[in-house]
């Protein structure tokens, strides 16, 4: 498919700033206790710029999400977007979740635009929705509601309707993390075309980790509990990257090595 | 229909699961089983109706000695119009497919319901093993419906328009409160013990202090047949609010949603299967409410008409009365039906009605 500009827009992007974060939960039982899922947490993302965080489950990865996207507090640290520090959710960070959480009752056309109406710009933008429709190649199904649609289907509304509001940042938690490989490795694709064309802000969670190497300019990886970021890795192959170039490979290779799942 | 929340999701999950496994674009499939193409309609099936007439008549020239000649004629009348629509049913069908598929839908039943008349001519008018006059055959109780229409068609009116009151004055207050209940925390906390302490009383019990407190019975009336819907709409509503699935309210919120986005462009639609099974249950209830509220305080409708049929021991206008009632009320819940299918069409395919 041939890269489509939306509404002209060249660089929407903006950076991500996470400054010594830390969450603590309260456990769900009476002891009181409270677990510390992340701790110390301090990145920073380019505007414009590919961050993949992968590590083990259950490591703070989606609460760390969460947090940028604004749906939860960090207990201490700041978290700024540009210059703003994050005080809730709002257009300004999409998120894209591994079940597409596409709202059944409405048709997919009505599913994209649920952002604008959100926003109630739909009087001024209605013209986008068909755009963005055709962006994602799902011409023929815009009257369709969500349970007709295929895994990867149902993901492509879902990234439609996450960026119809043009969003400075884009938080990705597995979104290609249900789909079969063949669907995935489609879609990374599809979101790799995404992004070129916006420019928008990407940070990907994933514990694919041919996934993180071939779609990011950054991969951050992340240890359990405590969540801890480990150890940063840049990327400067060239896209589209070939999954069996000798790089490709040594650099995997050494990120299982790093999660502890290399040879021994 | 009544499948909970969970229920729903379950399958909806199931089969999301069951297509992510597939890459191909899948356009939607039509699933309604009536689809199927309507060729020939067994011999059976058609005669069904006409064969049961016939029967329905012998049965009945043999027990109209026993009966006053008005209600014999009148039934003969009513037996020989059936038999002749069924016959001349079965000459059009052959060239309207409509009418084909219908028959092939309804004429058992229709077939079985008229067995059903010859059934209870036999043990009224012909064996008389049910006494008089509690149990007046089926002619004797078409000829009340015939000879009272104009009567029982103003009750019936009368009836509607309270019931109709009633009920949207109780889905208005309750679809609110529901709402109220299920989203904000405050209301929650202060409404549901008043839900759990004054819902379950039935709405009848509150007859006596109904008709000191409210001017007229027709209001009092009003106001119980809205308390008895009143109840289960907000329940239902509440627990479908409160059960959002936190995943759709996140997602609304990332893409800006406030407040009112999320109760009235997530919440409300993601509660509207169980809003439905509330608004059901309120009918039911409303129905039970109205027929008591009319037996014992307003001056009109069809539950007063059948204490004042029994008043007189005339027990043909009663199951006239019962009749009308039955078609009355199945009428009202096909159309709340109706409005179901039109709300729920994206549930099509996803549960099985």
């Amino acid at each position: 498919m041939v890269a489509t500009f939306v509404s002209g827009v060249a660089k929407e992007g903006s950076s991500v700033h996470v400054t010594n974060v830390t969450k603590d939960f309260a456990a769900k039982d009476r002891t009181n206790q409270r677990t510390l899922a992340l701790d110390g947490v301090s990145l920073s993302v380019a505007a414009g710029e590919f961050v993949s965080i992968i590590g083990p489950s259950a490591c703070g990865k989606s609460t760390l999400l969460r947090l940028i996207a604004g749906l939860d507090f960090p207990s201490s640290g700041e978290l700024r977007v540009g210059s703003e520090v994050i005080s809730g959710a709002n257009a300004e960070r999409g998120l894209v979740f591994q079940d597409p959480n596409l709202f059944p009752w409405l048709t997919v056309r009505r599913n994209i635009r649920s952002g604008l109406v959100a926003l109630r710009v739909v009087r001024e933008k209605n013209h986008e929705v068909d755009e963005f429709i055709r962006l994602v190649g799902l011409e023929g199904f815009a009257d369709v509601y969500p349970h007709h649609l295929s895994g990867g289907m149902a993901q492509r509304v879902a990234l439609a309707r996450a960026l119809i509001t043009h969003p400075k940042v884009l938080l990705l938690d597995e979104p290609l993390g249900a789909l079969d490989a063949f669907t995935r490795m489609q879609m990374q694709d599809e979101v790799l075309r995404l992004w070129q064309a916006r420019l928008t802000t990407m940070l990907l969670v994933t514990h694919d980790i041919d996934e993180a190497i071939y779609m990011s300019d950054r991969i951050l990886i992340m240890t359990p509990r405590p969540g801890r970021i480990d150890r940063v890795i840049s990327l400067d192959m060239e896209r589209p990257r070939d999954r069996s170039h000798p790089d490709f490979l040594r650099l995997r290779s050494e990120i299982l090595q790093l999660l502890d799942f290399g040879r021994r | 229909m009544l499948f909970t929340q969970r229920e729903v999701k379950e399958i909806a999950d199931a089969n999301e699961r069951a297509q992510a496994t597939s890459t191909i674009a899948r356009p939607p499939e039509s699933q309604n089983r009536d689809e199927r193409p309507v060729e020939k309609v067994r011999w059976l099936t058609l005669l069904a109706v006409p064969f049961a007439a016939v029967i329905a008549l012998g049965l009945h020239a043999f027990a109209a000695g026993n009966e006053p000649p008005a209600e014999a004629l009148l039934y003969t009348y009513f037996l020989s119009g059936l038999l002749v629509v069924a016959l001349i049913a079965v000459v059009v069908q052959s060239v309207w497919a409509g009418l084909r598929k219908w028959m092939r839908d309804s004429y058992p039943l229709i077939a079985a319901a008229v067995f059903c008349l010859v059934g209870w001519e036999l043990v009224t008018s012909v064996l008389h093993w049910l006494p008089l006059p509690y149990f007046p055959g089926p002619a004797g109780v078409l000829l009340s419906l015939v000879n009272d229409s104009a009567v029982l068609f103003d009750s019936t009116w009368h009836s509607l328009l309270l019931l109709l009151g009633g009920y949207t004055l109780g889905v208005a207050v309750g679809l609110v409160s529901g709402i109220c209940i299920g989203w904000f925390p405050h209301a929650r906390y202060w409404g549901m013990p008043i839900l759990k302490i004054i819902g379950p009383i039935p709405a009848t019990a509150w007859i006596p202090l109904a008709m000191v407190l409210s001017p007229s019975a027709m209001f009092s009336a009003i106001g119980l047949i809205a308390l008895a819907v009143w109840f289960p709409v907000t329940m239902l509503t509440a627990s479908g609010v409160s059960n959002t699935r936190a995943s759709y309210l996140d997602v609304a919120r990332t893409l800006g949603a406030g407040r009112a986005y999320l109760i009235f462009n997530v919440a409300i639609p993601a509660a509207m299967p169980s809003i439905f099974i509330g608004l059901f249950m309120g009918l039911g209830a409303s129905f039970l409410t109205l027929v008591v509220a009319e037996t014992v305080g307003v001056k009109s409708g069809l539950g007063w008409y059948v204490s004042w049929a029994q008043g007189w021991a005339e027990y043909g206008k009663v199951y006239a009365a019962l009749l009308i009632m039955a078609a009355f009320f199945s009428t009202i819940m096909t159309a709340l039906f109706k409005v179901r299918d039109h709300v729920l069409a994206w549930q099509k395919g996803v549960i099985k009605w």
